[in-house]
């Protein structure tokens, strides 16, 4: 387990250098500079900002000066913001997007699992139909639909009651969570419940179930201890890049929803052309997912012992 | 000694006495019986019919509803499909000085039309203004008045600002000499009536130059079968157009990464060793790049100039971004069958190394390839239309889906139809395209067939 850890880690370092270089060379390859706005300014100050933000450096030594700065995990100084650092800016924004996908993933995670196991024991009847019905919408109507019907709903339920039992956007009490994160992770939860069915139905009729059931044991513990558990392993698997599709489709959803998040951040970034922030958030969420996958294939490799045997 | 001399007449084949039983079905090709499984699948051939008839809606809709996407109808903004389209013929307006007081309270001196509307009221004593509210809403106990108009001290007010057929509410409210608005205020309801004047008439071509025609005549205003959007350009038609655009980046980009994958894949999983090790690393680095923040990155890097779509750096950035899956689908594959009896046998036979790929190899991954492409699509078409929704996307005035949507979503409350008919072609295409996949894979892909 330590060898294959040490491995994975090697392998994640080396591709997080990959992002930051071709996050690096990829900024580099816009056309003009992010000193040629709007602004007409004379030469003196457009080189003394050159040499503030180093770029009358050769592009390597850039490049050097761009690792090594990562390396120390700092991600320089925002263009479009005086003297505000991005890791000032991932700081604040970072929590908020965090925060967010985490109870999407608990969202995603547990109906995906519940829906997926009831599918599976009622197959091809009512219940089946109907999840299943609701999980081939989840899966073909986009998130930013979703994310307006959601929003819809909010203001209707309001309006209906005369109450505001949920606020329509911002962010702050858990009340500004429930229906974004809800959002944020139906069409996961579509995508788990299919893969739960499937290798749960590859289960009930496996024979360790027969056993089970043929030494008397309750329809119960035979569900939770031998079923779920043994279902649940592929859901597993895709829990890592589910949380980078809930990371970047909290783009949308920070959107609509008004939250300070770093998604609506970047977007933001990427509209002002502020380049520091552009190649820091990206950096920064590259090296993120990277770590997410990394956990998870070791929890994996916890669970699930034939794993390690490769 | 002389039993066992075999004689020839003991080997004489037997008299045939009744029909052998012989094999009737005709063999099968893999494509022949893969396209029988589909047929049998409902559900597939129903998505299969809606994907023909998606393509036929971009190809021939636009010949067959020749509307400018991009011509504007200043007339009919923002109108759901089946809203009224007659207009009535009015005179030129003219400045109006107030009614004569009637002691009726807040009441309109004319018929409200979209030309004008115009109220009069009765004097508040103790008022030393009033303002003056619009809303397209009901008045509830919370005194939502709505946008504030104006603020007078005469008893009768013309509104001329941006009038639409439809209800409004109309509020004033006195102002007393603190300048508070005083509790007591007096709402009017009313329906406005489309009118035209003679010159607009003209300007639209509903009154031919030298024609005339008297007041009160009524036109019908040109058809939008699915309504206009905010800018009041024909829906239908920016829905075909759209679709080209999505479905363009939705069937080019997977064919294309699909088609490199396919060629990297095989290269790695037939040559194995270092090389395959190397370019597999390599894809793997691909892969762990986030995906749609590249997308938005690369966006920035091909700057689209103006004038430009933005259609073709999207379906590059596609491309670099997204092969690798393929390529190491198809690796797999090609190390499965290089290790399959029938290779040995060929290659035995001096078939050389470019013969087994093409003619072996290649042909025994299409079924799983077919399958690639068709799940890529629907996730394309996603791509596309998320990115136009955060304005990444395709640069407007090019009209996609997902950039109909973004424009649709602001005034989702008011007229939901600009945000529902493109919604409803995402969903419904990417739908089709997913149960197609679906039905596909288990004709196609004997190894993952009844895993559902």
């Amino acid at each position: 387990m330590g060898r294959y850890a040490g491995k994975r880690i090697v392998q994640g370092i080396i591709t997080v250098w990959f992002i930051a270089t071709a996050t690096f060379f990829a900024m580099h390859a816009v056309p003009g500079d992010p000193l040629s706005g709007e602004k007409a300014m004379t030469e003196q100050i457009q080189s003394n900002l050159k040499a503030k933000y180093g770029l009358d450096q050769p592009l390597m030594t850039q490049y050097a000066i761009y690792l090594a700065n990562i390396a120390r995990g700092d991600f320089g100084i925002s263009f479009t913001q005086e003297n505000r650092s991005v890791n000032d800016i991932i700081k604040e924004h970072f929590p908020v997007s965090a925060t967010l996908g985490i109870l999407a993933i608990f969202f995603a995670g547990l109906g995906g699992v519940l829906w997926g196991a009831l599918t599976a024991l009622y197959r091809n009847r009512l219940p089946d139909t109907i999840i299943m019905f609701l999980v081939i919408l989840g899966i073909s109507v986009p998130s930013f639909v979703i994310a307006a019907l959601g929003q819809l709903s909010i203001v209707n339920l309001n309006d209906l009651t005369g109450i505001s039992w949920l606020p329509i956007g911002g962010w702050g009490t858990v009340w500004h969570m429930i229906v974004p994160s809800l959002v944020l992770g139906l069409s996961t939860m579509a995508y788990l419940t299919r893969l739960m069915r499937s290798s749960m139905l590859e289960i009930v009729s496996a024979d360790f179930v027969r056993t089970a059931r043929s030494k008397g044991l309750p329809p119960t513990q035979i569900f939770t201890r031998h079923q779920l558990r043994n279902a649940i392993l592929p859901v597993i698997t895709v829990l890592g890049p589910s949380i980078a599709a809930i990371t970047t489709g909290g783009f949308v959803v920070e959107i609509i929803f008004a939250i300070p998040g770093l998604g609506r951040y970047f977007v933001q970034a990427v509209q002002q052309l502020d380049y520091t922030v552009i190649m820091g958030t990206t950096v920064f969420y590259g090296g993120f997912l990277v770590i997410m996958v990394i956990l998870v294939d070791l929890i994996y490799g916890l669970i699930d012992p034939r794993v390690r045997l490769e | 000694m002389a039993e066992s001399t075999a004689q020839a007449n003991q080997f004489a084949p037997l008299e045939t006495t009744e029909a052998v039983q012989t094999i009737s079905r005709p063999s099968l090709s893999y494509w022949q019986d893969a396209w029988i499984r589909l047929k049998a699948n409902g559900r597939a051939i129903f998505s299969l019919y809606l994907v023909i008839g998606l393509v036929g809606f971009t190809l021939a809709g636009p010949v067959i509803w020749n509307v400018d996407p991009a011509a504007q109808d200043v007339d009919q903004i923002s109108l759901p499909p089946g809203a009224a389209r007659v207009v009535t013929l009015v005179p030129e307006s003219s400045s109006w000085a107030g009614g004569s007081a009637t002691g009726s309270g807040l009441h309109f001196a004319e018929p409200p039309t979209t030309q004008h509307v115009r109220l009069a009221w009765d004097a508040v004593p103790a008022a030393a203004e009033y303002r003056v509210y619009r809303t397209t809403y009901s008045i509830g106990p919370e005194r939502a008045l709505g946008l504030p108009l104006f603020e007078t001290t005469e008893t009768y007010f013309e509104d001329l600002l941006d009038l639409r057929p439809r209800n409004y509410f109309y509020s004033v409210v006195p102002i007393d000499t603190t300048g508070q608005e005083m509790d007591t205020f007096e709402t009017i309801e009313g329906t406005l009536e489309r009118v035209i004047t003679e010159s607009e008439a003209r300007d639209r071509g509903l009154l031919l130059p030298g024609e005339t025609a008297p007041m009160g005549t009524t036109y019908t205003l040109k058809w939008h079968p699915l309504g206009t959007d905010y800018l009041g350009r024909d829906m239908l038609a920016r829905l075909m157009h759209g679709a080209r655009v999505s479905l363009f980046i939705g069937f080019l980009a997977p064919i294309l990464y699909v088609l490199f994958g396919v060629v990297y894949g095989s290269t790695a999983g037939f040559i194995g060793g270092a090389t395959d090790q190397v370019l597999m690393r390599f894809a793997d680095f691909v892969v762990a790049l986030p995906f749609l923040l590249f997308m938005i990155l690369f966006k920035v890097v091909f700057a689209v100039g103006p004038g430009e779509s933005g259609i073709m750096p999207m379906l590059l950035a596609m491309v670099l971004l997204l092969w690798p899956a393929t390529a190491r689908l198809v690796r797999g594959q090609i190390l499965q069958i290089r290790e399959e009896g029938y290779i040995s046998a060929s290659r035995l036979l001096g078939a050389g190394t470019g013969y087994l790929v093409l003619r072996h190899m290649i042909p025994n991954t299409m079924g799983v390839i077919l399958v690639t492409i068709t799940f890529a699509v629907p996730s394309a078409i996603f791509t596309e239309a998320f990115l136009s929704f955060i304005g990444m996307g395709v640069a407007p005035p090019t009209p996609s889906w997902g950039s109909m949507c973004n424009e649709g979503i602001k005034t989702m409350l008011t007229t939901p139809h600009e945000l529902i008919f493109p919604a409803l072609f995402i969903s419904i295409t990417v739908l089709a395209f997913n149960l197609l996949g679906d039905g596909l894979r288990d004709a196609l892909d004997a190894r993952m067939r009844n895993r559902e």
